[in-house]
């Protein structure tokens, strides 16, 4: 920053706050706040707000891994499948004995290999992505039920809970997870290499590779991440629940893209930023929980959250243009 | 003068911390073709769209055929009688001639919903024997060359009763040839009564086609200069407003220094056959042709970006293989390509990220993380030996003049310190004064040892500044000129003519 000698430093960083692109929305989510804490005085109870940070702390997951895509242009659309699939890959390996920690680190495995995959034809085959991970949420999801033929597995290990039901300085364990992606994600975004490119691919493919930059290759390991948060998440809800379901995950991959979109990321690619994600998954979280409190039937609730996926793409392209 | 069929009186317009047109004012008569000049950034494409309906002037007034009038659209614009023809031609790659001619203007069979595709075809013929091109009709416009894109834009225009036509760059990627008859339709259109607005960077164009050239310079009105009587010299004094120094011509450099690069018969599709030559250290090496002879598709195999099928590349002495473009500036080779927003900058990131996207390499710490400082460093050190004129280094590059755009291009390049640096029609699009410091920038490095591949459109550009000049033709090398046989008729002569055919002087 070039300080001046500026008389009023402290209108400036006002000034910088009001500016930078994730103000509006934050304020939108100070908005709802306030206005669902009114219409339900309960929804600011420390129990619910407890319970609605975990579970946005669950679609917060899925939306930072989705950002990285959607920043170069792409979408992955397999993440719901994916959760289910590494949910249960992991609690299968917890049931014949693996430990806890390995059977986490092999639910991951198995869907980084899916997100490979994914990778692999996107960036080296050059199917659209759209097209590659439509595919593998149907793969996915189906190899899943193939498997369970539809059955959870529910004995999972009691020492494994904690990593969904616990908490730490008060919060859900699963919120400081988040947190940790949100800070990693931030800081792989801002500050290395690999971030700036890929927001150069998503600014304009082309003159990132003839500036001798090797796109495909990052945009392998670019599909590597969703699956990577996806399966995280997927595991993490195993423990929440007990069990893993083979429905777990089902229409997610809508909620992390509606969570970017509301959090002012362009599906075009190029911009969007880990504290605009987050807000969005808030304010995705918020709505629903808000709509649960004020005894809204669920029936509803969906078509609700459609008006503000919209209404949210509205608002930002307004900004834009402004 | 008759009454002007245009009359912008006292335009002003500003943009967030941009004042683009101060108290502007512009007249066209019917039939008149007046040539619209400035710099970049000048104001001159901001004019045009405020007379186009595209922004709204802060203040003044707009008289179009008698009536004092303010377009809220293209559109309506267009019903009026005004059609812009843009830089970038606005058109439907995927789609036909036929029906990227009638887009919007389809004519239906009766009142039904359905196409007279018939009734459209006789109407396309008609239009295009007017005006003297032959085009195929069902043939995707993509796979058209620019020119005859423009004449399909030309022809729309007509189709809508046009009474002022604005062309804005309308030659930058056109041959010689491909000009002469666009003017000649001008020349045409001039007859019938049409007034024609012609914007453009080539001076001695603007004198050929114009009967007044009326300039802009930082956004005001900077008098007009007589088609007729006035002078090349006249006309930029008032576009820099300043004595330009003689435009750059380049000493030779003083000794051939040692071979660099040698390609023996490189080949690839569509159009690259058998093109061998070789490159001295220091040395500027000159690539005439035609359009579509073949030197942007050879620059880009030596660069790896497109397909090789055949011959070696030799750096030093030593065969390299390059597969892509990673592989190239690993060996010191730079490219810079000829459309700068689509090929070479990330148009919504700012000056710092563009000029160091291709050194990341360079500036990583623990083989991830960019040093914040000292890409800054980086970026300043350009931006002041380059010149660049931004107002911060986190400038976004869309928002600067196509100039300083270039610069920045040039600026990542010589980041990579580059051995070889391709430079693929380096001032297209550029105002004259930003032209002669890339002349500047571009001898300075070949003085400092970097040999350089200057790929140009424009013979007095590759003249001033080549060491040697190869002409390709079709594909191959017709010929290598020596700086002292090299003038505007041996190259042009070498580049039109086919292989085989004497040439009587």
């Amino acid at each position: 920053m070039h300080a001046k000698g500026d008389p009023q430093p402290g209108r400036n960083i006002v000034r910088a706050l009001v500016r930078t692109r994730e103000s509006a929305i934050f304020l939108a989510l100070v908005l709802l706040m306030t206005v669902i804490g009114i219409a339900a005085p309960n929804f600011l109870g420390a129990g619910n707000l407890y319970l609605v940070s975990r579970q946005i702390s669950f679609v917060a997951i899925v939306a930072l891994g989705e950002l990285f895509v959607i920043l170069t242009g792409g979408i992955d659309l397999s993440v719901g499948s994916v959760m289910a699939l590494a949910g249960m890959g992991a609690a299968y390996a917890m049931t014949i004995g693996v430990p806890p920690p390995y059977a986490v680190l092999l639910g991951i495995l198995v869907g980084l290999v899916m997100g490979a995959v994914n990778g692999a034809l996107v960036a080296y085959v050059g199917i659209a992505p759209f097209i590659v991970t439509l595919g593998m949420l149907s793969f996915a999801s189906g190899l899943v039920l193939g498997l369970t033929k539809g059955w959870p597995i529910t004995d999972v290990p009691a020492s494994f809970l904690p990593i969904a039901q616990g908490s730490f300085l008060g919060l859900p364990i699963p919120v400081w997870i988040a947190v940790a992606i949100a800070v990693l994600a931030h800081v792989a975004l801002s500050t290395t290499a690999f971030g700036r490119r890929t927001y150069a691919i998503g600014g304009n493919e082309q003159a990132t590779f003839l500036s001798g930059i090797d796109v495909k290759r990052i945009k392998f390991f670019l599909y590597l991440i969703p699956a990577a948060c996806a399966s995280i998440a997927g595991i993490i809800l195993v423990a929440r629940f007990n069990s893993a379901q083979a429905d777990t995950g089902k229409g997610w991959e809508l909620d992390a893209i509606a969570a970017a979109v509301i959090g002012g990321t362009s599906l075009a690619g190029g911009s969007g930023s880990v504290l605009g994600v987050l807000i969005g998954a808030c304010i995705m979280g918020i709505i629903k929980n808000g709509l649960v409190l004020m005894r809204v039937s669920s029936y509803w609730q969906t078509a609700i959250i459609g008006i503000i996926i919209v209404l949210a793409a509205v608002l930002d392209r307004a900004k834009r243009r402004a | 003068m008759t009454a002007p069929l245009l009359e912008m009186r006292h335009v002003s317009k500003s943009f967030p911390g941009v004042r683009a047109l101060d108290d502007v004012s512009f007249a066209v008569g019917p039939g008149e073709v007046v040539g619209l000049l400035g710099e970049n950034g000048a104001g001159k494409s901001t004019l045009m769209k405020i007379l186009a309906g595209v922004h709204r002037a802060d203040a003044g007034e707009i008289v179009w055929d008698g009536k004092r009038t303010a377009f809220r659209s293209i559109h309506q614009a267009q019903e009026a009688g005004v059609t812009l023809i843009f830089q970038e031609l606005s058109n439907c790659p995927n789609l036909k001639a036929i029906e990227n001619l009638f887009l919007g203007r389809e004519i239906f069979r009766g009142r039904s919903p359905f196409l007279d595709d018939a009734a459209m075809r006789r109407k396309a013929l008609e239009l295009f024997e007017y005006l003297d091109v032959r085009i195929d009709l069902d043939v995707e416009v993509r796979l058209l060359s620019t020119a005859v894109q423009q004449m399909i834009e030309i022809a729309k225009a007509l189709l809508t009763n046009v009474k002022l036509l604005v062309m804005d760059e309308p030659t930058s990627s056109l041959t010689d040839r491909e000009t002469s008859r666009l003017f000649k339709v001008i020349r045409e259109l001039k007859q019938r009564g049409v007034s024609v607005v012609f914007i453009s960077h080539k001076l001695s164009e603007v004198f050929e086609i114009t009967d007044r050239i009326a300039v802009l310079r930082d956004g005001r009105n900077a008098g007009e200069v007589d088609a007729k009587t006035g002078t090349m010299e006249e006309l930029i004094n008032r576009m820099v407003g300043r004595e330009l120094g003689s435009r750059a011509a380049r000493v030779g450099s003083a000794v051939p220094g040692l071979e660099v690069l040698r390609v023996e018969g490189l080949s690839g599709p569509p159009v690259v056959k058998d093109v061998s030559f070789n490159l001295r250290k220091g040395e500027i090496l000159g690539f005439a042709g035609l359009i579509g002879a073949g030197r942007t598709e050879m620059a880009r195999i030596l660069f790896g970006a497109a397909k090789k099928t055949g011959g070696r590349v030799l750096l030093e002495g030593k065969e390299v293989r390059i597969g892509s473009p990673r592989d190239a500036v690993a060996l010191g080779i730079a490219y810079l390509p000829e459309d700068r927003k689509v090929q070479a900058l990330v148009l919504p990131m700012n000056v710092r990220e563009n000029l160091t996207l291709a050194v990341h390499r360079v500036l990583r710490r623990f083989r991830a993380f960019l040093g914040r400082k000292k890409e800054e460093e980086l970026t300043d050190s350009y931006v002041s030996s380059l010149r660049i004129r931004i107002a911060t280094r986190e400038q976004v590059v869309n928002d600067l003049s196509g100039g300083n755009q270039q610069k920045v291009v040039i600026a990542k390049w010589l980041a990579t310190r580059p051995r070889i640096l391709i430079l693929d029609e380096p001032t297209r699009g550029i105002d004259v004064a930003a032209k002669a410091e890339v002349h500047r920038i571009v001898s300075d490095l070949a003085s400092q040892g970097v040999s350089i591949i200057l790929i140009s459109s424009e013979l007095p550009e590759i003249l001033a500044l080549s060491d040697r000049v190869l002409v390709m033709h079709e594909g191959r090398v017709k010929t290598v000129l020596e700086k002292d046989q090299a003038t505007q008729q041996t190259i042009m002569s070498a580049a039109l003519v086919a292989d085989g055919v004497v040439v009587r002087a």
